[in-house]
């Protein structure tokens, strides 16, 4: 081979493989361009799909706690076991420890991991016990993942269960305030931007894309120790009389704080039953004819007509009254009283004669004012705004039975919210079960009139009254009892409700209490000899925890001190137990 | 053409620096994102301990409970009047 032949190659050829060169840079460079600058965005989009993930930031529910900061509801996380099922089928033999440890049954789970093979989620049993989830993590499956669950606990359990309420699995109030104010417990989950390596570890996080709003705490206005007391005497109560159900509501006047709220039958909020019977607040949802506990109000109505005054004379002979051809009738034939001696005694005959007189507007107002047919505003879900008739549809004989608590219906908090009103000189606040809550106060009644009529309330646990049995050692109690019939579908049957709703100490009224004790079965029925000994113990524990004085403190320290000295003088203090 | 050689160097070590700056801020910000991750999970360990101790405290301070320790246990009944001594200031 010479030089000549080397240049025998033709030009041609040479210059055809230099310009295919060519074109194939030209072809890269112009891909490659094309990549970076045209379509980088898809395909960076792309890449980071494959290792960006976005991910959850779990919020926690907010505690519930009672007014001095007990815990009523609290959020713990624990784990749940879920499971990849097409991991986990590769492997059907891990089945087998899964079910033990789970103490569930094996071929249930695998069928249901075979119904659902084309999906890599599912959960196999959620909120375990802490010794179950390290049994799960000691046994180190392939495809078995624990994942942190928040869980509510309810440390009260049964006492405040119904004014609480509870949540379901997915961590959503499902009744009582869980349920009114979900919101606000929730919070809102936030998410963040990470990049986690092949095996799913997050090797960066890129950015926050939006924080976690934590769960707010939710400040109750309840006292433990209270709602504790009005629920074990409530529950004492009713099996004792082997009542069907019962509520007691404690409200402190100056604030309307709703201090106790407590019902039976309850339920325990761990572990909420699909028994619905027990899951109601009564307190609040249930209705039910209160009886003689409306009389001072048809009384104040009087007063306010100006029609009589407290001790004006009302002559109650014989017994019974007719209107309209219904007889009303008193337990005895009371004779000649005064308007004072209607709420002593509890006199239908005396509180029909005043009604009568009245227009029945002024009857109607006053039931109105004081909140009566209409929903307290508390802020409970499933508020029951109980039934007052508009006084244009009244009958005359309806006006009477009005007047003693017959043909309306209330609920046992409407009448606490009520006897508050009648307690603080007519003035009037809307009960609160969350602390902070505004509560404007208005005005529904002459203050000289709530005087009187609360002086009146003061005789019913006097002698001659019928509420001595919610007397209070020590304090002046005011109250009135109640004991209506039930009405049924064929009348009023012989079941009864026995109330008592009163306030102490009269002097200067703190505490207002309201019992409602339904269908009390066992002979006894009377709001006197049922439902006032609650109230006096539920007042008197209400009392001395909350360190209110008695009326008269000297006197009773004088009457103490003359007891010691009489009684006792080797009594040792230091002894203990005596 | 000293002086282009010259900002041209110059330029270079920026470029150089500011790659190396680069690196260790990355380094530095994934050493601290791991961190921040640590501390979070700490802190939720943290609250979780705290709510269980508040669960705790709340059953063991269960008016059921001390009522029964109190009453049955410890033998102790509400005092009487004439038991009771009124300090007055």
């Amino acid at each position: 081979m010479t030089s000549e032949q080397k240049s025998q190659v033709p030009m041609g050829r040479l210059y055809g493989f230099l310009l295919a060169f060519l074109l194939c840079s030209v072809a890269l460079v112009a891909r490659a361009v094309n990549l970076q600058v045209m379509e980088t965005e898809f395909l960076q989009g792309q890449g980071e799909a494959r290792f960006m993930r976005v991910v959850e930031i779990p919020t926690r529910r907010g505690n519930i706690v009672d007014r001095a900061g007990e815990p009523l509801a609290v959020s713990t996380p624990v784990d749940s076991v879920w499971v990849n099922p097409s991991e986990l089928l590769q492997t059907p033999e891990d089945i087998e420890p899964l079910a033990t440890a789970l103490g569930l049954d094996a071929d249930e789970i695998e069928r249901r991991l075979n119904q659902r093979s084309g999906r890599e989620f599912v959960w196999i049993k959620r909120r375990l016990h802490p010794d179950v989830a390290a049994q799960i993590e000691s046994l180190g499956l392939r495809g078995v993942y624990l994942q942190k669950e928040y869980r509510r606990f309810y440390p009260a359990g049964e006492v405040a269960g119904h004014v609480i309420g509870f949540t379901n699995i997915d961590d959503v109030g499902q009744e009582g305030l869980e349920l009114a104010y979900n919101d606000w417990l929730q919070g809102k989950p936030g998410s963040k931007r990470v990049i986690r390596d092949r095996k799913g570890r997050t090797v960066e996080h890129v950015e926050v894309i939006r924080e976690a709003e934590h769960g707010h705490e939710l400040r109750l206005t309840l006292d433990r120790r209270l709602q504790y007391l009005a629920y074990r005497e409530l529950k004492r109560t009713v099996l004792k009389h082997d009542a069907r159900s019962g509520s007691v509501v404690l409200l402190d006047i100056a604030s309307g704080d709703v201090l106790a709220m407590a019902n039976q039958p309850s339920y325990n909020p761990n572990q909420p039953s699909q028994d619905t019977d027990g899951l109601r607040n009564r307190a609040v949802t249930d209705v039910f004819e209160p009886g003689s506990v409306m009389k001072p109000f048809s009384v104040a109505a009087a007063l306010e007509a100006g029609i009589v005054g407290p001790h004006t004379p009302i002559d109650t002979t014989p017994g019974t009254i007719n209107v309209s051809g219904h007889t009303i009738s008193d337990h005895h034939n009371y004779g000649p009283i005064d308007v004072s001696m209607i709420i002593t005694k509890s006199s239908n005959v005396g509180a029909t004669k005043l009604a009568l007189q009245l227009e029945s507007e002024q009857l109607w107002s006053l039931y109105d004012r004081f909140g009566f047919g209409d929903v307290t505003g508390v802020g409970f879900p499933g508020e029951s705004a109980g039934v007052l008739r508009n006084h244009r549809r009244w009958r005359r004989v309806e006006q009477a039975t009005l007047s003693y608590g017959y043909g309306l219906s209330t609920t046992t908090l409407q009448l606490a919210s009520a006897y508050a009103a009648m307690a603080d000189e007519g003035r009037m606040r809307r009960p609160s079960l969350i602390q902070g809550a505004s509560n404007p106060v208005v005005s529904v009644l002459d203050p000289q009139i709530a005087r009187d009529v609360a002086e009146m309330l003061e005789t019913v646990t006097g002698p001659e009254g019928t509420g001595k049995q919610a007397r209070v050692k020590h304090y002046r109690i005011s109250g009135k009892t109640g004991t209506s019939r039930k009405a049924s579908a064929a009348g009023y049957a012989s079941r009864y409700v026995a109330t008592f709703a009163g306030f102490a100490p009269s002097s200067n009224p703190k505490l207002v209490a309201v019992v409602m004790i339904d269908d009390p079965s066992d002979g006894q029925y009377f709001g006197g000899a049922v439902a006032a000994p609650l109230f006096s113990t539920v007042m008197e524990g209400a009392l001395r925890l909350l360190d209110i004085p008695p009326d008269d403190f000297d006197g009773v320290l004088l009457q103490a001190a003359a007891d010691d000295a009489m009684g006792d003088a080797e009594e040792d203090f230091d002894g203990g137990v005596r | 053409m000293n002086a282009r050689i010259f900002s041209i160097l110059i330029l270079l070590v920026t470029v150089i620096v500011s790659a190396l700056g680069v690196v260790y801020t990355r380094h530095e910000s994934r050493g601290q994102a791991v961190l921040l991750g640590e501390l979070e999970s700490d802190r939720d360990a943290i609250i979780a301990e705290w709510s269980r101790l508040q669960l705790e405290q709340a059953w063991l301070a269960d008016a059921g409970q001390v009522e029964a320790q109190a009453r049955e246990e410890l033998g102790m009944q509400e005092p009487t009047d004439t038991r009771i001594l009124v300090v007055k200031k």
